[in-house]
């Protein structure tokens, strides 16, 4: 497929932010990229004319119930069984923040098994309360996430967070059999590092809300369906880092262009 | 019949809870001799059913679907009549 073909379905809901800027990094990548308000999609639109999926961050009807417990809901119902197809055809499907939370509640995250009826984890609230800052986190994946393929692997990548609801938590009982499976399928794609890349290991601020094992974002065992924590969105542009004022040069891109990257030359080759 | 169930939702005893340990906190503070704090949600939820059983399955389904995550989330409700 070629890239100007390419149509990128960026879905809003209330309460939904940084859409703008999700399809600004895809433009700038020459996708096509469409930002269209959940309801419009349940009533209008065929989600199997998009190439890509992505799951916007923010706070979905108030964070009400639990972080995207709602919208993940209302999706199941309406267009569940697209959605299914949609992830099971290996459309990539992306979900930034708030957009993770749902593909933990809808059951597509982890999806061991598939889509689970119930989810296998939860985002429960942030240690710390909530944080909105820049952090440091390790890419894992051995090459099954096709949504971060373009990252090299062990790359300590700086993006921003905004949440108050981002602690990664399996069942308590069986967290490390899941663990285990985490890394047997390797789905486990981000983790929380301190400065000098070494596992933040649960320690507050470079951990910024108290995830187990550090875990920032993970994938399906097909590896086309990615939720992470931070904003690669909010790191696309080299302007919107940081200390690119301190730089002698400012660089032209930050780290997260790599993931929109990534999924862009995914669907290039796939479909 | 109508019924109304009130759900209380909770985090599972062993994971932190920042909003009970915070307000335990400010507690002990104000001179309590509190031990520990856990805060739990609780919803009123009014409901068709034709029997008590019913309304009870029809609830606990809720929880489990919606209301709760099971991974993290312990839930207990009481169930009335609406007369």
């Amino acid at each position: 497929m070629r890239r100007h073909e390419i149509r990128a379905l960026l879905m809003r809901a209330p309460g939904t932010n940084c859409d703008a800027e999700t399809a600004r990094a895809f433009r700038d990548l020459g996708v096509r990229a469409e930002v269209v308000h959940t309801q419009r999609v349940f009533r209008e639109r065929n989600l199997l004319d998009y190439d890509i999926l992505v799951f916007p961050g923010g706070f979905s009807y108030g964070d009400y119930v639990r972080s995207a417990a709602i919208w993940a809901k209302e999706c199941e119902y309406r267009i569940g069984p697209d959605l299914e197809r949609f992830v099971d055809e290996g459309r990539p499907v992306l979900g930034i923040c708030n957009g993770f939370q749902l593909l933990v509640e809808a059951g597509f995250l982890p999806g061991f098994e598939g889509r689970s009826r119930y989810p296998e984890a939860a985002l429960a609230n942030n240690t710390t309360g909530y944080q909105c800052r820049w952090v440091r986190v390790r890419h894992l994946s051995r090459g099954n996430c096709a949504l971060t393929r373009e990252v090299p692997r062990d790359a300590v990548l700086a993006m921003p967070i905004a949440h108050g609801e981002g602690r990664f938590l399996f069942p308590r009982d069986r967290q490390d059999e899941y663990l285990r499976r985490l890394y047997e399928n390797d789905q486990l794609v981000f983790r929380y590092v301190k400065p000098d890349g070494s596992f933040a290991d649960g320690e507050a601020f470079h951990n910024p809300n108290g995830a187990w094992h550090d875990i920032a974002g993970i994938c399906n065992p097909a590896g086309n369906v990615l939720g992470l924590m931070p904003h690669p969105e909010r790191a696309y542009f080299g302007w919107l880092t940081p200390d690119w004022t301190r730089r002698e040069k400012p660089p032209e891109y930050g780290d997260g262009r790599l993931i929109f990257e990534s999924v862009v030359r995914y669907v290039e080759r796939r479909f | 019949m109508r019924y109304v169930a009130t759900v209380y939702v909770r985090l599972k005893p062993g994971y932190s809870d920042p909003e009970g340990e915070t307000t335990a906190r400010a507690l002990q503070g104000l001179g309590y001799r509190v031990i520990e704090v856990r805060a739990s949600k609780a919803y009123e939820v009014t409901l068709e059913a034709d029997s008590r059983e019913e309304a009870e399955a029809a609830v606990d389904e809720m929880c489990r679907r919606l209301l709760t995550n099971p991974t993290k989330d312990d839930y207990r409700f009481e169930i009335r009549e609406l007369r």
